[in-house]
């Protein structure tokens, strides 16, 4: 995909009146709601402390005065708010209410495109109540009556400069980015808060003098693509208004790009046969999500953290699109095995496979490689695919994974249905 | 506080779904006399949200709500 198609400011003739709904600290939200007694307490949802999982999830209002962020360790938070309550996530409840959510939005567009669970942008030009503003503060009144939670929404022209409205202001509100006033509010805020910013591109244009929205949008192309190469032109073209990507129709599944699983063991690893036993259980979880979607991939990635929590990622790409459990989990062992020597005692570790074709598309197979033999794997996988369907998980593995349970007894592809989406 | 209770309802040739009867601590059997309004809603003192039912009660409202499959009120606590 050509990701400059997203910045063509001539694509619309006239201006599209776009929302972006942004669920306020979702999932504290929603515990928030089914925990009437803790409303007034600093509430957050984390993650188990015991399997190691013991991070911040979501925080609610109270607890962000405190200084609580996501992301950092429990006993962190607790340092800083010693009468946090945290809870452990619920996703099918979190999902339930994104479903509700997204009943409210159908009811004035169908072009609605999520962003996670707890956002989604809503294109209302062509409907009927085509108010910007009045949509905006309707929407954001029944979701409070109906699902008890509160929504922050920006309006505006294009999708990015909508994200940035609904962040703009929190909770319960709503932010109109307008032609005429995009400069005063956009322009003059960090540059870090325009959506693909993050900590990296935010340096590098710290070191070129680049500071606030404004400062991206007046700069000269060439020095932003000299710095960042393609993606100076696209935040170039985003601070400056020119984001032209449509809202995904509702019925419309996001393009699939990536498939990974990754885990934070309970155990630290210390061997290969450890990273090698969590790896099997990873890359079966990865190639069944790929079976069940209908794609073949062509590049194997991996990613491990160690116990200071420095990360690294590798990849590489494969002869054939293929996907055989056995071919990429070899290949991802083999990647493993060639750049990483386990100095630390390891953390995490995760596996992503993309470069997709589609499995009916017909592919060029290799002249070297046994065919027979392709054949048999693919009849492997699809009598274990079938087998673990009907009778769980842990019906059949392979013997390697039974030498440490605590290492291998999990499961990636039906524990973890919430998966990230990227704008992209 | 919020209280799980048993429902007789009947699904209408509509397909609409509506409750008949409740049943407080499974002893005692109360006939909804009249369903005044349904629509969606969350219950802050309950705790929870689902399609909320404003029904009459040996003449006085109560709401019920229908979370997915159960069915809830906001009971007074003992």
């Amino acid at each position: 995909m050509n990701i400059l198609n997203s910045v063509d400011k001539n694509k619309y003739k006239n201006d599209r009146i776009i929302l972006h709904s942004d669920c306020n600290s979702f999932y504290a939200s929603v515990e928030c709601l089914h925990h009437p007694e803790l409303r007034n307490k600093p509430v957050a949802v984390s993650g188990d402390a015991e399997n190691r999982h013991g991070i911040i999830l979501a925080k609610n209002e109270i607890a962000k005065k405190y200084n609580v962020k996501t992301g950092e360790a429990i006993w962190q938070a607790k340092q800083k708010c010693p009468e946090l309550v945290t809870l452990p996530p619920r996703f099918e409840l979190y999902k339930r209410f994104s479903k509700m959510a997204r009943r409210i939005y159908s009811d004035y567009t169908d072009r609605i495109e999520s962003f996670g669970l707890d956002e989604a942008w809503l294109d209302i030009t062509h409907s009927p109540k085509n108010d910007g503003l009045k949509t905006a503060l309707e929407i954001k009144s029944r979701i409070k009556e109906e699902l008890g939670i509160t929504v922050s929404i920006g309006v505006s022209f294009n999708k990015i400069f909508a994200k940035f409205g609904s962040d703009y202001k929190k909770p319960d509100a709503v932010t109109c980015i307008t032609r005429d006033n995009y400069k005063d509010i956009v322009w003059n805020s960090p540059a870090g808060d325009l959506l693909y910013v993050g900590r990296a591109t935010r340096k590098k244009l710290n070191c070129i003098g680049i500071y606030t929205i404004g400062d991206i949008a007046n700069a000269p192309l060439e020095i932003l693509r000299k710095h960042l190469g393609k993606w100076g032109d696209l935040i170039y073209g985003f601070a400056n208004g020119f984001d032209s990507s449509p809202v995904a129709h509702m019925d419309e599944n996001t393009e699939v790009k990536s498939i990974g699983n990754s885990t934070t063991t309970p155990r630290d690893m210390k061997t290969f046969e450890d990273v090698k036993a969590v790896m099997y259980v990873l890359c079966d979880s990865v190639c069944r999500r790929m079976r069940e979607q209908g794609f073949l991939a062509k590049t194997v990635g991996i990613s491990v953290r160690d116990n200071e929590l420095n990360t690294f990622t590798r990849q590489c790409t494969l002869e054939d699109y293929t996907n055989l459990t056995k071919v990429i989990t070899e290949n991802a062992v083999s990647l493993f095995k060639r750049s990483c020597n386990i100095q630390r005692p390891l953390r995490s570790v995760g596996v992503s496979v993309t470069d997709f074709v589609h499995d009916n598309i017909p592919h060029q197979i290799s002249l070297l490689n046994s065919e027979e033999k392709l054949k048999q794997n693919e009849q492997l996988d699809k009598t274990l695919d079938r087998l673990k369907k009907r009778f769980g998980n842990y019906v059949v593995r392979p013997a390697a994974l039974l030498r440490d349970k605590q290492l291998s007894s999990f499961n990636p592809k039906d524990d973890h249905t919430i998966h990230p989406v990227g704008y992209l | 506080m919020k209280k799980y209770i048993k429902v007789t309802a009947t699904f209408d040739c509509d397909g609409n779904l509506l409750p008949e009867y409740i049943y407080w601590n499974d002893d005692k059997k109360y006939a909804i006399d009249r369903i005044t309004d349904i629509r969606y809603a969350a219950s802050l003192k309950a705790g929870g949200a689902g399609i909320r039912y404003t029904c009459r009660i040996l003449g006085r409202e109560r709401y019920l709500y229908l979370e997915e499959n159960r069915w809830f009120v906001d009971a007074k606590e003992d």
